[in-house]
């Protein structure tokens, strides 16, 4: 009995990776179609394009790590994880305050040389 | 130009696998109660287990939802771990299970786009067959063609053919059968090869038959 292209539609996909998916007779109608034939080659650069897939990471943007950390807090999963988490925070607000304080300096210097300057005519 | 993982995060870096034995330890003392060392393996981690994710759910979003639960499972389940498989592997695992999970649910909040027989409407530019014929690069109609697959074929095709879990593996963290599984998978290899390479005339085929 003759083969007809679109009952092979699905068993070309498996083929790609189980040529064992093709019966003899299957086999015998790719052999002679070029349609089929094109099907299958198409088929295996798909395949290998999702393969090279595997070599990548995507990136997620900042703040994953903690999101996941304080969502199992949450979950009252982790107790522990508290002081990990506090000592992020402890950090993040150490750092904001290390520079206000450093802007702050800066201002102060800014202003203290702007009233000296001020004053240098005058004191001449 | 397609973009990878949405607008919230950044585009794909080469990957440089977890050194095995590194990890192997970081798991023993997390087992152990060292929460330090599970943190370590969060951060050692996650950016892969949000890319097998980020490609299971089609969008940023989700993906740091699924992200998020698969840790807490792991966290959780993490004493069962008995080394088998690699760490990762088992983490996949979770992720698949968790995106599983998760699509369903939304699935029952969101009607629009899920189903699997549903016909998806190219409604912008860029997916215009036409236009995507023209992409220069196959691995990004790829990629976008995988976004517009139907979550539940989605997931098959990129747990087989991406991270080549075994069709068991798969069934079970999706809860359906091997030969489900083998049919979706079937199934979405053809619309993503149809997808990137778009449909041809008979006429251009005078072979077929």
């Amino acid at each position: 009995m003759a083969v007809d292209c679109n009952e092979l539609v699905d068993i070309l996909a498996e083929a790609a990776t189980d040529p064992a998916a093709l019966d003899r007779s299957a086999r015998r109608h790719v052999e002679g179609c070029l349609r089929c034939q094109a099907d299958m080659v198409q088929h295996r650069r798909v395949l290998r394009a999702l393969r090279s897939l595997r070599t990548e990471v995507l990136e997620p943007a900042p703040g994953l790590v903690t999101e996941v950390l304080t969502h199992i807090e949450e979950a009252g999963e982790r107790h522990a994880i508290r002081s990990l988490l506090t000592g992020r925070r402890v950090a993040y607000i150490g750092g904001l305050a290390a520079a206000t304080a450093a802007a702050a300096g800066a201002g102060a210097i800014v202003i203290a040389s702007r009233s000296r300057a001020r004053r240098l005519p005058l004191a001449g | 130009m397609v973009t990878d993982a949405g607008t919230s995060s950044r585009p794909p870096r080469s990957y440089r696998r977890p050194d095995p034995e590194a990890m192997a330890d970081l798991v023993a003392r997390a087992q152990a109660g060292d929460d330090r060392a599970f943190e370590d393996l969060v951060t050692a981690t996650h950016a892969e287990t949000y890319t097998l994710a980020r490609r299971l759910t089609g969008n940023d979003d989700d993906a740091r939802d699924v992200v998020q639960e698969a840790y807490l499972r792991a966290y959780r389940s993490l004493g069962r771990f008995r080394g088998e498989a690699r760490f990762t592997t088992w983490l996949y695992r979770i992720t698949a299970n968790c995106a599983s999970t998760y699509v369903g649910r939304r699935r029952r909040h969101r009607h629009d786009e899920l189903d699997d027989e549903l016909v998806v409407v190219d409604a912008s530019p860029e997916l215009d067959p036409a236009a995507r014929a023209d992409a220069s690069d196959l691995r990004d109609r790829l990629v976008a063609a995988l976004d517009e697959l139907p979550p539940k074929l989605r997931a098959v095709v990129v747990l087989r053919d991406v991270y080549d879990l075994p069709h068991e593996a798969i069934a079970a963290e999706l809860g359906i059968s091997e030969s489900a599984a083998k049919v979706r998978l079937h199934r979405a290899r053809r619309k993503l090869k149809d997808r990137v390479f778009p449909t041809r005339d008979e006429d251009d085929h005078p072979g077929g038959g």
